[in-house]
């Protein structure tokens, strides 16, 4: 930033006065620890000073909200035109409980839905397949055909209220329920939004719900990008998600490098297979980020991925379009920094991590649950949750004014460095050839693999704490209730999918999926063949099984 | 031998356990995520381990634990001592005990602790 000579002059004798007396306090009083470091052991110093932003230029770095490189925001009304949407990720057992939750959360306040789906689901594997077995309902919904979707969406306006699908190699599969149900009660495609996460790089990155190897996987990506682009103006087709990165241990850097990479990765793709304009499709797409323990380095982190999402857009894909430029995203806090130890101090950890977000300018907000460490949550534990969001927009005022902490020191060099390291690692993916290839090499799983061992280590060693941990442990244990999920929903799920394959006409299921396997060899785009299966019943496994049997199946090398 | 069954993808716990026990001085094979508990058996067999640990979070520890102990022993594998951890609830401990896992870790236990209960409890098989 720009300061006066006279001002720099000034801030540099106070520095070199208060490191003098620094020196003075610390040799009768020593600091605590030799290194202060954030979450992502990013050293800290002790004070930052205008010299720290000397040389951050004011409009080309900073400028206003709703304008480039939007750093302060997308939007030129911040929160007050539109407060983030409070959009709790939620499912479990089978469609009818989670169609109960959802209802119950809609009129308690929450203002989107997110769907969680139980791993065969996630996986592209019916409730029957001897691979699910155990997993049925367990740690999301069960969704098997269109019967369930509908059983799912009952009662859910479909015109009015967003959802969004956790869902990544099936995602054709769900989102053709979707457009489907929606058809089906009469809503046009046009008028349907939401968001299927549908990014596969980081499922090969970190989340590990992989089907098909990375090639094909984002073939099916693009044409869900260009099917949306036509067909499903307000839908978001991908959701470029740092959120599993970060869980599966990477250093906020690290999450914000490899998704900003995925995108760039998925925008070439589209561009190159589909031949679309970047400026067609570019605004649709999302981002999803981690909201962990330490604050002002998320805060950093997410005023950052604006910043270098814009100049990407602006820079590499020459988008002009300013709605290409926006980076839009949703945010979860951190489920892995939650405790099973003294389990109620995780509303505090995550009233925390949320303010983060919200000062970030996220569009969208999930609070952990205080018992998601142990279980799916209770309705009592969601419900403290959603109200963590609520105190936040409606009483604390962080809502009033758009980007407050800018033009800080501290926060502004620290956005900058965070922005710096990004560079670099997206120039060391683009030397190996770009992110598929990254992968192929291991690269970004065993960067993640040594931060998280590393943080391991700091924990063991005390250099980090989580309380109640390695700190201020108690023996005593706080008993919580704990969500059980129904042993018989798996029996009762087998059961109703049974039953729809008895009474669909299985000719037509085939020749769906024959016509679905044609479209995967010859490079139609897969989502009307998906769209029509669906309507006749036909299961996700069964779509991916074409997905599987023409594209092959990628097995996990076990990186370490 | 750190081994993942059924479809959970949560593999940060079982990377670093591989890792520290690397590390350690073991000789560990990571057997990445999506086993089957029928290939978990199985590569244990043949890679002649001496422990087994399981690592799940999905909910899926009272089907999946069991059912390797099963096939080790139907095999006649049952001298390969079985161990898991993961996100389960203390009601399943007793469960899972009873079917023959020696011992469960949850998250909070340091990689000391895992590591000195291996040394403690462990003998290489047929020595």
């Amino acid at each position: 930033m720009h300061f006066s000579p006279e001002t720099l002059n000034q801030s540099a004798g106070l520095t070199a006065k208060w490191e003098d007396e620094v020196r003075r306090a610390a040799e009768r009083n020593p600091d605590e620890k030799a290194r202060w470091s954030t979450v992502s052991d990013l050293e800290i110093k002790r004070l930052y000073t205008p010299e720290d932003i000397g040389g951050t230029d004011f409009a080309r770095d900073i400028g206003a909200p709703g304008e480039f490189p939007f750093l302060r925001g997308n939007q030129a009304t911040g929160y007050r035109g539109r407060c983030w949407t409070f959009r709790m990720f939620s499912g479990m057992g089978s469609a009818q409980d989670t169609n109960t939750r959802w209802h119950m959360l809609l009129k308690q306040g929450q203002t989107g839905l997110s769907t969680a789906f139980d791993f065969p689901t996630l996986m592209g594997y019916d409730s029957d397949s001897p691979k699910a077995r155990g997993e049925c309902g367990r740690c999301g919904v069960a969704i098997d055909t269109l019967d369930d979707f509908r059983t799912l969406m009952e009662g859910i306006p479909l015109d009015r209220v967003t959802t969004s699908m956790t869902i990544n190699p099936p995602a054709t599969a769900l989102w053709a329920m979707y457009c489907a149900a929606a058809e089906s009660k009469g809503v046009p495609l046009a008028k349907i939004g939401g968001t299927i996460q549908n990014d596969m790089l980081k499922e090969f990155i970190a989340q590990k719900t992989f089907m098909c190897p990375p090639e094909p996987s984002v073939r099916l990506i693009s044409d869900t990008v260009e099917f949306g682009t036509k067909h499903v103006p307000n839908w978001n087709t991908i959701s470029i998600s740092g959120y599993h990165i970060r869980e599966a241990g990477s250093t906020a850097v690290q999450e914000l490098a490899f998704t900003l990479r995925d995108g760039i990765e998925y925008v070439e793709d589209v561009i190159r297979r589909k031949g679309l304009d970047v400026d067609e499709f570019a605004p649709r797409l999302s981002f999803f980020f981690n909201a962990h323990i330490d604050f002002f380095e998320e805060i950093c982190k997410m005023r950052a991925a604006r910043r270098i999402w814009a100049r990407v857009m602006r820079d590499w894909f020459h988008a002009k379009n300013p709605r290409s430029l926006w980076m839009r995203f949703h945010t979860q806090t951190a489920g892995c920094s939650l405790t099973a130890q003294q389990p109620y101090n995780n509303v505090v950890r995550t009233a925390v991590e949320a303010l983060a977000a919200v000062l970030g300018g996220t569009q969208s907000l999930h609070t952990n649950s205080l018992d998601e460490v142990l279980c799916l949550p209770s309705d009592h534990a969601v419900e403290i949750a959603l109200r963590t969001q609520q105190i936040l927009a409606e009483e604390t005022g962080v809502a009033n004014t758009i980007d407050p902490l800018a033009g800080s020191y501290f926060v502004e060099s620290l956005t900058n460095r965070m922005e710096e390291e990004t560079w670099a690692y997206i120039e060391k993916i683009d030397a190996m050839g770009g992110m598929v290839a990254a992968i192929e090499k291991g690269f970004p799983q065993l960067e993640i693999a040594d931060a998280a061992y590393r943080f391991q280590q700091q924990i063991d060693a005390g250099e980090k704490i989580m309380v109640g941990v390695n700190k201020y442990a108690t023996a005593q244990k706080q008993e919580i209730p704990v969500q059980d999920i129904n042993e018989q929903v798996e029996e009762e799920q087998i059961a109703r999918l049974a039953a729809v394959k008895r009474s669909r006409d299985s000719r037509t299921v085939k020749r769906d999926l024959d016509e679905l396997k044609n479209a995967c060899k010859t490079g139609k785009n897969v989502m009307p063949f998906c769209i029509q299966a669906v309507k006749d019943m036909a299961t996700v496994q069964e779509i991916c099984d074409v997905y599987r049997e023409v594209f092959g199946e990628y097995r996990d090398p076990g990186l370490y | 031998m750190v081994a993942k069954p059924g479809l959970d993808g949560h593999d940060r716990g079982a990377r670093v356990l591989a890792r520290c026990f690397r590390d350690a001085g073991f000789e560990v094979i990571y057997t990445g995520c999506h086993q089957t508990p029928e290939q978990i058996a199985a590569a244990a067999i043949q890679e002649d381990v001496d422990l087994v640990g399981l690592s799940c979070l999905s909910g899926a520890h009272r089907y999946l634990f069991p059912r390797v102990v099963e096939l080790l022993k139907e095999q006649g594998a049952d001298d390969i001592t079985v161990i898991g951890g993961g996100i389960i609830p203390d009601q399943d401990f007793q469960m899972l005990y009873d079917a023959g896992i020696k011992a469960i870790f949850t998250p909070g236990a340091t990689l000391d602790t895992i590591v000195s209960w291996v040394r403690t409890n462990i003998r290489p098989r047929g020595v």
